[in-house]
């Protein structure tokens, strides 16, 4: 059960008692307005409490929210996109969408895992968690951007990827290494947005960016808090104590130089104003594209190179010497 | 076979109270080894020929001609995320480094195999389950960086639990700092050789260890992206026991060649003669 969507429901409750007052008092003649102006105010300030400041835990449950907008979502609100199919070996993945697509004017390639947004769509897009057939086909999308001089542009939305028979069979390892492997030479812009649940290294496949953007509720993780949980103490249930301890909230993961950027949602998450938050994310990502569009080839790849070396590279004054570029 | 000094003086005193500890049980057999013999012996039991996990220095030993210079040694443990559960995260590492006779879960450095020069790093599964957090991912780094400097070949040892999950985001963001280091390497017309061996998964299988040239794996070794428990949470059935062996990802074509512990000098020599062979011609 997601606490949120439960909240939502007490909210709910008074949004609908509002309504019904404002009914009834079109049609009597006794003043009530002042009775709707204090529940507005109840609403608002329940709104505030409920949804003002969440936990870590709290924020996993909104970023998997089943009305959160979802890739395509994003993707229905550029000027054009034509999708491309398969991994060119076995099948083609619904879990992850990407093909051409016109953003601001520019041409790029957009990739984005994409869960359903109802049941049926779930088992169709196994719940977003990508097998390696579709991290083989983020890997074609991005070398053929790379090739032809389209900046890539990914949205980030998995638990994890997929832990099935089939895709140990597949080389789910081998899959997500090649992806990496493909991004981190990209000869383009890459620019990354964490819109929901980025879990471990089925998202990191599609997130290695130059710029990497989160929405204020999304989260991104070494591993999903109850696979963290699970590995560390054996038992999931402990995954509201992982949640807190792994800052794999927006605003840690900025302090700690991990993402460069927080696109704000409304009060009660991005579901409860999809539009506005979609545009505020294309507009954010245009940007970006097009500041680094400014960049060369070569100084896109070392700037990248530098990024991904300094994180994490903490020790002695022997390591900087090292440590440096050659 | 007699230690070197470098050895010696790096593998503490811990190895020498395991070594002191006369007999060592087989997990798979059951019998019971003298523990020398199974030195001797490339710690490969000797009645059914399990392979048991080796410390990175007598991997070392067991790999390098003479003198072994370590790289990134001193780059030490933090603690980003200030990670406390039953103890803190700092309270494990000590324990950790008391425990395994190093001091984090790779060992890399530059040495010669069989008159081979190269670039070795060896993960050690007795060090927090040989999960990769920044000491090890930096060390990597290093590594790769140093090799592509002298333009040598570079073999990496994987054992590993997979990302560390007291490093948060920064255990993460070392598949990309990795995988970004081997592409620089491989680029340049550098051989690079990874042997995976038991187990080998998570964030290191996701990235480098299924970046090499050539992937070799030691018999009945565990490799995979998901722990062979969360496979069977998610399916709710139990797998076979070949699933995830070393064994059944040479049939389904992930891996070059299982290689037993005997053979994997030898082998590792022939490959890095041929590569060096290449790069003659290229010149």
């Amino acid at each position: 059960m997601n606490p949120i969507v439960e909240r939502e429901k007490g909210l709910l409750e008074v949004a609908r008692r509002i309504d019904d007052l404002r009914a009834a008092n079109a049609n009597q003649p006794v003043d009530m307005s002042a009775e709707i102006a204090a529940l507005e105010q109840k609403y608002e300030e329940l709104q505030r409490e409920l949804f003002g400041s969440l936990t870590p835990y709290e924020k996993i449950h909104m970023a998997r929210h089943p009305e959160r907008p979802t890739a395509l979502d994003y993707i229905s609100q550029v000027e054009s996109f034509d999708e491309l199919h398969g991994d060119r070996h076995f099948r083609d993945d619904p879990a992850v969408v990407g093909g051409f697509a016109t953003l601001g004017g520019r041409a790029v390639m957009l990739i984005g895992q994409q869960r359903g947004r109802d049941t049926k769509e779930n088992i169709k897009r196994n719940f977003g968690m990508v097998t390696p057939e579709g991290y083989r086909k983020v890997k074609r999308l991005a070398h053929t951007a790379s090739r032809l001089g389209l900046p890539i542009v990914t949205f980030i939305d998995t638990k994890g990827a997929d832990p099935g028979i089939s895709s140990e069979e597949h080389a789910q390892s081998e899959a997500i290494a090649m992806c990496l492997y493909e991004f981190v030479q990209a000869r383009v812009p890459i620019v990354a947005t964490v819109i929901g649940e980025g879990g471990s290294g089925g998202a990191l496949a599609l997130g290695i960016a130059d710029h990497v953007i989160m929405l204020e509720h999304s989260v991104y993780s070494v591993a999903s808090a109850e696979g963290c949980a699970a590995i560390l103490w054996s038992d999931a249930s402990k995954a509201e104590e992982a949640a807190t301890r792994l800052k794999l909230t927006a605003a840690d993961l900025q302090r700690f130089g991990i993402i460069d950027e927080i696109v704000p949602e409304p009060l009660g998450g991005a579901h409860r104003e999809p539009s506005t938050v979609v545009t505020r994310v294309l507009e954010s990502v245009r940007r970006a594209v097009q500041k680094l569009s400014a960049m060369t080839p070569e100084a896109l790849l070392e700037e990248r190179y530098r990024k991904y070396r300094r994180i994490g590279a903490w020790g002695t004054e022997r390591r900087e010497t090292i440590g440096t570029i050659p | 076979m007699p230690m070197p000094e470098w050895l010696r003086i790096r593998r503490g005193k811990n190895a020498e109270q395991r070594d002191a500890a006369l007999w060592s049980k087989c997990p798979k057999c059951g019998e019971v080894l003298y523990r020398r013999d199974l030195a001797t012996n490339l710690f490969v039991c000797t009645k059914c020929a399990h392979h048991f996990r080796m410390s990175a220095y007598d991997r070392i030993s067991m790999l390098i001609d003479g003198d072994f210079t370590e790289i990134g040694s001193d780059v030490a443990t933090g603690d980003p995320l200030g990670w406390v559960d039953k103890k803190t995260y700092p309270v494990k590492i000590a324990a950790d480094r008391e425990k395994a006779g190093i001091n984090e879960g790779v060992v890399c450095g530059i040495g010669a195999i069989d008159g081979c020069d190269v670039a070795l790093g060896v993960m050690d599964f007795h060090f927090r389950g040989g999960t990769m957090g920044t000491v090890v991912g930096e060390r990597i780094t290093m590594l790769l960086e140093e090799a592509r400097k002298r333009g040598i070949p570079c073999v990496l040892f994987t054992a590993s639990g997979g990302a560390r999950m007291e490093e948060g985001m920064f255990a993460l963001m070392q598949m990309a700092k990795t995988t970004a280091a081997v592409a620089r390497f491989m680029q340049d017309g550098n051989f690079f050789v990874t042997v995976l061996t038991d187990p080998t998964t998570g964030g290191v299988s996701a990235s480098f260890a299924f970046e090499s040239d050539v992937i070799i794996a030691e018999p009945k070794a565990m490799i995979g992206f998901a722990g062979r428990r969360v496979i069977e949470q998610t399916i709710r059935q139990k797998l076979p026991d070949q699933f995830q062996t070393a064994e059944f990802l040479l049939e389904k074509g992930h891996i070059d060649m299982v290689v037993e512990r005997h053979e994997l000098k030898a082998t590792l020599t022939r490959l890095l003669r041929y590569a060096a062979d290449g790069k003659r011609a290229r010149a």
